[in-house]
């Protein structure tokens, strides 16, 4: 049986035996299911999980080895001359008897030893899908029938059965955790072969980013300059731009709303905002490159200024923008948090309401207010397409937003869009730039979750 | 004492003809008296505050039935009464601070040295800091203990310098009662007090500004024996600076600090007088069960 086949089944053997252990529940009691310990369901799920859990355990650690020991065994099987080639041309004689079984085109000419192997191989899978197979069910039967066996009038299924939610839910969030390990490793590991290449000093405090490298010694033009700073620059600048658009605004709309607004107001205003967020980044693009870039370049012509068609300003505009709904909605939700008792406080003292948001509201909940506006600029420093659309390629180091810059992340995308080899420096500084990325935004993460933690605490 | 006290036995006399709305006739079965009428005389000799046929609407409900009642200079006058009788709503009118619910509404005329506070041309900020209101939870600020305290006189500009601003304070905190207990960490956060202290704190606050009328809703419904000791010495001598409205849950309370009492029920002013005569000698039944326990 196939794998698929295999878990439908198992899942139509579960519910089967939760029918079983359901109705044996019943029988324990004689029908009086008052007497039981659990409700009769919770006899049901016992039987299922016993059923089906042991025995997708074992088809789950099967399928992972056996493509593997299989191999081994056929490469074992090899004649002698075959099995003393290097590893790597072992492995294309491993993949054309793959690919022999499955039917695909081979590389090399088929002699009958490969043949024989591709029989051998075809022959051992199937034995081992026979025993997967005959195991697998064995042990879901086994499972339901000894399961079911157990059912008395005192049993605490429903104990059980928790603990085993409670299993599902660890294991759950583990797989995110290790998700999250697993991905930071691999960039981790690519950016130490580039920094074996490349050292870290010049890759954090070089000034100059050029990434080609000569692909002929007598090449020019190709310095393979790998600086981080220029586009850490480009970051920060098109990151700064956004927050000064997004951060009085979105504070300045959650005031308004968490404030002034009335109910109605309120209830319109607040999810046609958070729709700014909805809006797909791609789209935010190429309202930047297309529509903001060349205005800003033709108003700034008419004042005589010279304004390039990717400026850092057009980018920085429309990220500003596209941030708004997190700074407004973060900083809403504070405000809110901050007890209405103060607001009496103050306006019973004759303030203003202006007055009572100035002195007390703003400062009260100003560590949450800080904390959604650092959440904010790990967003904008991780934004990736408007900057590709709009911000441009050349990494400048400079401090007009009227010109051109780049950003880490365009440079990450540019430098792995295309062919590309994956041991060349080029390629792998994406990975180094990825990486330093990362623990940015990761400690700019960390340092807002602590501050917006820390104000919590303070009215509870 | 400067306000009339009526002699009692005869049935009250009434200066002002008050029609109410009608009443649950469940609540008034047991009234042996005239009930569409406040017991009483609501009138003082030397009123600082007064208020004619008042009406508050919550939305559709009727929180305060045609309400008058006068609130004397220098005087304490209590606000007692079971839970939603809408004495809290009738304190919060006094200052204008239910203009901050959206649904309320209050018709009636309330005036304060003569001069309409519902009027439009009056200024509610004003208003505020002549009638200071502290509330039931202490409600410092997340600021210093000084900067509690310099909070209304620096958005009102009382203070031209900062020795003014320093007096300002010291005064307020030793006014009331807590300055020799916070002299030594006036920049540490008011939140730090304990419970009684922040409400002192809160009374501080509010006569920084030095206001005529100073409103208290249930101000010790959350501090302990000794700190509601220490708040109701406070209150007896702050009035002589202030006139001192008290909406309390606490009948003893209200008989220990106030000199004219008001009992509301379910939105009526059953029954106003002398706190003396009331605790004594309430002269309406609700006022009689309330008093004796039988409700409330």
């Amino acid at each position: 049986m196939s794998a698929i086949a295999l878990i439908f089944t198992l899942a139509l053997l579960a519910v089967f035996s939760y029918w079983l252990g359901r109705k044996r529940s019943f029988a324990v009691v004689n029908g009086e299911a008052w007497k039981l310990h659990s409700l009769p369901s919770y006899y049901g799920f016992y039987t299922a999980i016993w059923c089906g859990i042991p025995a997708l355990f074992v088809l789950a650690i099967w399928m992972f080895f056996e493509s593997s020991i299989i191999t081994h065994l056929v490469v074992a099987g090899l004649p002698e001359d075959i099995r003393s080639l290097t590893p790597d041309r072992l492995n294309l004689v491993v993949n054309d008897i793959k690919n022999l079984v499955t039917g695909n085109i081979v590389s090399a000419e088929v002699d009958p030893s490969m043949r024989a192997a591709a029989d051998h191989y075809i022959h051992l899978s199937n034995i081992s899908r026979a025993a997967l197979t005959v195991l697998v069910l064995v042990l879901a039967i086994a499972g339901a029938l000894l399961s079911m066996r157990t059912i008395r009038r005192e049993k605490r299924a429903r104990n059980a059965v928790e603990s085993i939610v409670k299993i599902f839910l660890i294991a759950s969030s583990t797989i995110a955790i290790f998700t999250t390990i697993g991905i930071v490793l691999s960039v981790l590991f690519e950016a130490i072969r580039f920094f074996e290449t490349v050292p870290l000093t010049s890759f954090l405090f070089g000034l100059e980013w050029s990434p080609q490298m000569a692909i002929r010694e007598d090449q020019v033009g190709s310095s393979g300059a790998f600086g981080a700073i220029p586009l850490f620059a480009g970051t920060l600048l098109i990151s700064f731009i956004a927050m000064l658009v997004a951060v009085p605004i979105g504070l300045m709309s959650a005031i308004y709303l968490a404030e002034y607004a009335g109910k109605k107001v309120r209830a319109v205003a607040k999810p046609l905002l958070e729709i700014l967020a909805g809006i797909p980044t791609v789209v935010y693009g190429f309202f930047a490159a297309l529509t903001v870039a060349p205005f800003i370049r033709d108003s700034g012509g008419l004042i005589g200024l010279d304004v390039s068609s990717e400026s850092a300003l057009a980018a920085g505009l429309v990220m500003g923008i596209m941030i708004i709904p997190f700074v407004s909605s973060l900083s809403d939700d504070v405000i809110n948090a901050v007890p209405q008792a103060m607001r009496d406080g103050s306006e019973g003292l004759g303030a203003t309401k202006s007055e009572t948001i100035k002195r007390v509201i703003i400062p009260a909940a100003l560590p949450g207010i800080v904390g959604g506006i650092l959440l904010a600029v790990s967003r904008a420093i991780g934004e990736t397409m408007i900057v590709v659309m709009a911000a441009g390629l050349s990494a400048n180091l400079t401090a007009n937003p009227l010109e051109a810059v780049t950003t880490v992340t365009v440079q990450i995308v540019t430098l792995l869009v295309g062919d590309q080899e994956f041991d060349s420096p080029k390629t792998l500084a994406a990975f180094a730039l990825g990486l330093l990325l990362f623990v940015v935004t990761l400690i700019l993460n960390v340092i807002a979750l602590h501050v917006v933690r820390k104000y919590r605490e303070q009215y509870e | 004492m400067t306000f009339q006290i009526d002699s009692g036995t005869d049935l009250p006399e009434r200066e002002i003809d008050i029609v109410k709305e009608s009443v649950s006739a469940d609540a008034y079965s047991k009234v042996n008296r005239d009930d569409r009428k406040t017991v009483g005389k609501i009138t003082h000799v030397d009123a600082r505050m007064t208020c004619r046929n008042v009406n508050v609407y919550y939305g559709d409900k009727h929180a305060i039935k045609d309400v008058s009642l006068d609130i004397g200079k220098n005087e304490v006058i209590a606000m007692i009464g079971p839970s939603g009788c809408g004495k809290s709503t009738f304190l919060r009118c006094l200052n204008r601070m239910n203009d901050t619910i959206d649904s309320c509404r209050v018709t009636g005329d309330i005036t304060m040295d003569d001069i309409d506070i519902y009027d439009k041309k009056m200024d509610v900020v004003l208003l505020r800091a002549q009638v200071g209101m502290v509330f039931q939870k202490p409600n410092p600020f997340p600021k210093s203990i000084f900067e509690n305290v310099a909070y209304g006189p620096r958005i009102h500009g009382l203070a031209a310098s900062k020795t003014d601003i320093e007096k300002i304070v010291v005064t307020s905190l030793k006014r009331a009662g807590l300055w020799d207990e916070v002299k030594d960490y006036l920049e540490e956060p008011g939140t730090g007090l304990s419970g009684g202290q922040q409400q002192r704190l809160c009374i501080a606050r509010a006569i920084a500004v030095n206001p005529e009328v100073v409103l208290m809703d249930e101000p010790c419904s959350a501090l302990d024996p000794i700190a509601t000791a220490k708040i109701e010495e406070l209150i007896d001598e702050l009035r002589e600076h202030y006139t001192i409205a008290i909406v309390t849950h606490s009948m003893q309370q209200a008989a220990r600090v106030s000199q004219r009492t008001a009992y509301f029920h379910l939105g009526d002013l059953i029954e106003v007088g002398d706190t003396d005569m009331i605790f004594t000698n309430p002269r309406h039944q609700l006022t009689e069960d309330y008093i004796t326990g039988r409700f409330g």
